[in-house]
């Protein structure tokens, strides 16, 4: 058993740590110089983010509404909400620009009211979002799916319109774990590369974000490339392990405030 | 789930992937050629792929096509290879300096040209025309063909006067890290006109329109091929590269669009 999981732990932390080893402190340093870096990673920080919220905002009534529905085909909906995990991100970025590109199928509509997402950093938004979602929605479902029935009962049976009974009950009692779920989201989007490659291009300041960057930069020395990597790894790291704080110290409160 | 049961779990899938498992260790048994190209040879070599299993009936090309500079990468790591063909020389001679392949040559020559959907929203004619496009896409400076496109701008420039080239430039929405991605997003219509290969271009014949660059601002592109000092198959490897260089491969590359070695000789 102890074998086993340690193998799996050598394989997943090794390549991190060769990456580590091959590039030391100098490599992040010249990470930092590279002329691609900064617009990218300020770009990366912006979309990513606005993915976050958009999921979050759009995705937890939908957790909400798919989680207590009865209706069968709801479980089908949640199956469909997890097919862009599976696809490869390139086949997601072709379908979002069969779908919204100038000639997809609402391209048209969007561009006859004067808008085509086509290269913008709206697209990259897009793109995000479309593969990262699936991360969140599967940590809201379940979270929503979880919670005690008979506590959302109690709080009707007080006379909590159901508003109220998602905000102070379900909300909180959820929030570890749609936190969890939009890390993870968080995580996906920011190292989102063939969706955005595909449907939003490669501009600098615009459509470049750090992983595009990493590509880049790639074809030219593959040192940078490492470094810009490692600057990804570190910045990731920093922001996971602040939320794994962030959300400890939110149960913590609770468990003392609700002795 | 209890413990035998995942147990039982765990052996069935075991099983199921155990064929996906043993296939890269079949590509270490003798009868099979290993040959690195640049993407944009995938079709034609294949084909000479063809001819050569025909004159070596038991074996067997095993082919990984992507951009020159991640083969090169996977070279420099150790990749047991036996022949390299890169889109450009730049990928080629690093190589070669340090030895790691024999004598390369040049086996075929490509010309950047311009695409344009089907139906031309922006009515491009002519190259000065990409002054007036609205969405250009041409591939990224760090890639050969984006650093072919840099070239032409820049003669461009010289030809046609600075206004010219900044509005151009300023056409441009994206950068693509490899031609087929150009090609990819013309096709679709999502840019109004692009710069590829000749050859590229050839293989959507219904999608895209060509339009010639011209030659006083043009640049070729050479292809060179070689043998990996290495190489697990050097024999074969050597008969390999031959074939590309010969007549019989010379008709293969010309009839995709390339210009061939012999060609550029004789002008």
């Amino acid at each position: 058993m102890v074998g086993l999981g340690g193998t799996l732990l050598l394989f997943l932390v090794l390549p991190f740590v060769a990456l580590l080893l091959d590039g030391g402190p100098d490599s992040i340093l010249r990470g930092l110089g590279c002329a691609l870096t900064w617009p990218a990673m300020r770009l990366s920080l912006g979309t990513s983010l606005t993915s976050v919220g958009l999921v979050v905002l759009g995705g937890t009534p939908l957790a909400w509404w798919l989680a207590r529905s009865r209706w069968r085909s709801a479980r089908w909906l949640e199956i469909l909400l997890q097919l862009p995990v599976v696809i490869p991100p390139a086949v997601g970025g072709i379908a979002l620009l069969l779908a919204f590109g100038r000639r997809g199928l609402f391209g048209g509509v969007l561009e006859r009211l004067g808008w085509s997402p086509a290269f913008s950093s709206i697209a990259v938004v897009m793109a995000q979002v479309f593969v990262s979602a699936p991360f969140y929605m599967q940590a809201a479902v379940q979270a929503f799916g979880r919670l005690d029935r008979n506590l959302l009962a109690v709080g009707r049976s007080l006379g909590a319109s159901p508003p109220r009974l998602f905000f102070r009950v379900a909300l909180p009692l959820a929030r570890p774990w749609l936190i969890g779920g939009a890390a993870m989201t968080w995580a996906r989007a920011l190292g989102e590369f063939g969706a955005t490659l595909m449907f939003a291009g490669n501009m600098t300041g615009k459509t470049q974000t750090l992983p595009l960057a990493i590509y880049t930069a790639l074809e030219l020395d593959i040192h940078t490339a490492q470094a810009l990597s490692l600057l990804l790894v570190a910045f990731a790291f920093a922001l996971l392990l602040f939320l794994r704080r962030f959300n400890r110290n939110l149960e913590v409160s609770r468990k003392t405030a609700m002795p | 789930m209890n413990r035998r049961k995942f147990f039982r779990m765990f052996l069935s899938i075991a099983c199921l992937a155990t064929p996906f498992l043993s296939a890269p260790a079949r590509a270490a048994e003798s009868g099979e050629l290993t040959v690195y190209a640049a993407a944009s040879l995938r079709e034609v070599f294949q084909n000479i792929a063809l001819i050569f299993e025909k004159q070596h009936p038991n074996l067997k090309v095993h082919f990984n096509f992507a951009g020159s500079q991640d083969l090169r990468v996977q070279i420099d790591q150790g990749a047991k290879v036996d022949v390299f063909a890169s889109a450009d020389w730049k990928h080629m001679k690093p190589l070669a300096t340090e030895g790691l392949v024999v004598a390369p040559t040049v086996f075929a020559r490509n010309l950047p040209v311009v695409v344009v959907p089907k139906d031309n929203p922006s009515k491009v004619a002519t190259f000065v025309d990409l002054a007036k496009v609205k969405h250009l896409v041409v591939g990224a400076p760090e890639v050969p063909v984006g650093a072919y496109t840099e070239n032409i701008f820049t003669a461009a420039e010289k030809l046609q006067g600075k206004v010219f080239a900044e509005k151009v430039r300023a056409n441009v929405r994206s950068r693509e890290l490899n031609v087929r991605q150009v090609l990819t997003k013309v096709a679709m219509g999502e840019g109004d006109a692009g710069i590829v290969y000749r050859t590229d271009a050839l293989t959507m014949p219904d999608k895209v329109e060509i339009i010639e660059i011209p030659a006083s601002i043009n640049v070729v592109a050479e292809y060179p091929i070689a043998a990996l000092q290495a190489a697990p198959h050097a024999d074969l490897a050597r008969d390999f590269v031959k074939l590309v260089l010969s007549k019989e491969g010379a008709k293969v590359f010309s009839a995709a669009g390339f210009g061939t070695a012999e060609a550029q000789a004789k002008k």
